[in-house]
């Protein structure tokens, strides 16, 4: 397990792997019915200012 | 129980640290070694002062401030510091005279330096980090931080981290690595703190009641994943002896110096553009009271910017033993670097669509806007100065200085700005700031300082980059290096006057802060508004 060796698999299967993260990352972006999600993700900071989400146990 | 272990391990400390400094080989190991033995010391009689009190429950329904309030509070301080200091060191590059004889080898410019880098980007950008990524995960999780009083251990050893470095410098403890000069004692602490802080901003995404993990936590979590890989691998070194500061890089040569670079550039690329990113993500929509412009955009560039920014180190090393095709491989990818942060950039602005009139009446939300417009700016020059033809003209010259504090001040510094001028009201429950038209004024001080800054040293970089290479007709060099120094003086004036300015913009933000906490009126005990659900 030399540097050759580490540097082979990093320029190619490594390389692939992570190219085809990236592409499917943004594919996954631009899925169809992503908007909805969407919308609702981007509204996230406008929710919860002042206190959690009580959990159940933690109910007053 | 738990008391007794803090009290057994608190004593060990303070009795190592007493005899470290008795043994301690220099003086800024031995200087260390008697804070830290105060501090432990300190922290023994307070733990067994309160031993048998009862621990406060803390209440789940409620958000943990506390620490925020405080990392608010030591980024506006730190910020004051680190601006003085840039202040000092500028004028005295300007008036050599100023580096006291009475204070050789302790202020003078080469010990100051890295007190005002690390102060700058370590205390005032890492605190405002600290803070506002405690605070945002919270309210996108809708979740308590994780780990109860974990957030102040980190708020605190943080601090007792940049506290350590910055004596250290003073008194010559350093590695000699740029923005990773502490040494490994401290290296070591800022490990243990960095991994506390992983648990507690990880633990509170992992207990979260919203679906989604918001795209600021993204950029918040891998800012905090990417700096801790950067810092062990950077500062793996070998102490000398165990009661001295001293060690001894594993890495030599040119490998050092890639290493270093790739954490250098990294630093930039995850700490003070990943986190304020994230940072970005939250402030601007909440300013502006609609949501980001694009999300589906925020989802790419984050992914773009984290596959791309790791790779851009070697532009650092053009034209040194470094192999040629690793800085071309740096050069190609700082080039493509610029398609990711110009759609963050465009993401940041196009927010404001619909809402351009509340750049008239709103200075916070002009403060985020023009943050963003220098972040833009600074990554169009920083890929441009990444080719290797125009870095033959402006490495080792005032232009990287001047594209460094376009970015810091700019996009960093107004950021953060603009982040406080939002929180302080929220975390102490007041009604507003003190006043706006202070806002305005830090706002004018801030930008007019900064476009100073840049332009002089634009002007005193270029000049020193052409007069350096300037050969007459026999082919001899035509300038010395001493002419160029002569030639940039009026430039340096006018640099430590944007700095003068920059600091005073600061300066009244504190003033404003504090009277906004002193004199305005409490809202309620009460948080005013419920969520409509």
């Amino acid at each position: 397990m030399d540097y050759h060796i580490l540097r082979e698999i990093a320029d190619s299967w490594v390389l692939l792997i992570l190219f085809a993260f990236f592409v499917g990352a943004v594919l996954w972006a631009f899925r169809p019915g992503s908007r909805q999600a969407h919308q609702d993700s981007a509204n996230i900071p406008f929710r919860h200012e002042d206190r959690p989400i009580a959990s159940k146990e933690n109910r007053p | 129980m738990w008391n007794t272990v803090k009290l057994v391990v608190l004593g060990l400390v303070a009795l190592f640290a007493a005899i470290a400094a008795n043994y301690g080989r220099d003086l800024s190991y031995q200087v260390h070694a008697v804070i830290i033995m105060f501090v432990a010391a300190g922290l023994f009689i307070w733990t067994l002062r309160r031993f048998d009190e009862p621990v406060a429950v803390a209440n789940p329904n409620e958000y943990l401030d506390g620490p925020i309030r405080a990392g608010a509070i030591a980024t506006a301080f730190w910020g004051a510091v680190g601006f003085l200091a840039g202040v000092f060191i500028a004028a005295q590059l300007a008036f050599p005279v100023l580096n006291f004889e009475w204070a050789q080898g302790y202020a003078n410019f080469g010990r100051l330096r890295p007190l005002h880098t690390s102060a700058v980007i370590f205390a005032f950008g890492g605190n405002a980090l600290l803070c506002t990524s405690f605070y945002v995960v919270q309210r996108t999780s809708a979740a308590r931080l994780f780990g109860g009083n974990l957030a102040w251990f980190v708020f605190w050893g943080y601090n007792l981290f940049i506290v350590l470095a910055a004596t250290g410098y003073l008194l010559g403890g350093t590695q000699s690595k740029e923005y990773a000069e502490p040494e490994w004692y401290i290296d070591l602490w800022l490990t243990i703190v960095w991994v506390a802080y992983l648990v507690v901003f990880l633990g509170t995404i992992m207990k979260r009641k919203e679906p989604h993990i918001y795209v600021a936590n993204w950029f918040y979590l891998s800012f905090i994943v990417t700096i801790a890989m950067l810092h062990i691998v950077n500062n793996l070194s070998i102490p000398v002896s165990i009661f001295g500061s001293k060690s001894v890089q594993v890495f030599a040569g040119v490998q050092d110096a890639m290493t270093q670079w790739w954490y250098g550039h990294n630093a930039v690329g995850f700490f003070l553009t990943a986190g304020f990113l994230g940072m970005m993500y939250y402030f601007v929509p909440k300013q502006a009271e609609r949501p980001v412009f694009s999300y589906k955009l925020s989802i790419i560039h984050f992914w773009a910017l984290i596959f791309l920014y790791i790779w851009a180190g070697p532009h650092h090393l053009h034209y040194t033993a470094l192999p040629d095709w690793a800085s071309t491989l740096g050069m190609v990818f700082s080039v493509i670097l610029w398609m990711p942060s110009w759609g963050g950039m465009i993401n940041g602005l196009m927010t404001l669509s619909g809402a351009w009139d509340k750049l008239r009446t709103d200075p916070i939300i002009r403060m985020m806007v023009i943050s963003i417009g220098f972040y833009g700016m600074s990554t169009f020059e920083g890929p441009m100065m990444s080719i290797r033809a125009v870095n033959s003209l402006s490495h080792y010259t005032d232009w990287t200085i001047g594209h460094v504090h376009s970015g810091a001040l700019g996009w960093n510094g107004m950021i953060t700005f603009g982040a406080l001028y939002f929180l302080v009201p929220r975390l102490w429950n007041r009604e507003k700031l003190y006043s706006l038209s202070m806002v305005n004024w830090h706002f004018w001080l801030a930008t007019i300082g900064i476009v100073l800054y840049a332009a002089s040293m634009w002007v005193t970089g270029i000049m020193e980059g052409l007069m350096w290479r300037e050969v007459d007709a026999q082919g001899f060099l035509v300038n010395s290096f001493a002419d160029t120094v002569a030639a940039k003086f009026p430039m340096y004036v006018v640099r430590a006057l944007g700095g003068v300015m920059y600091l005073t913009g600061a300066l009244i933000m504190c003033y404003n802060l504090w009277m906004t906490v002193r004199a305005q009126p409490k809202v309620s005990d009460e948080p005013a508004m419920v969520p409509a659900e």
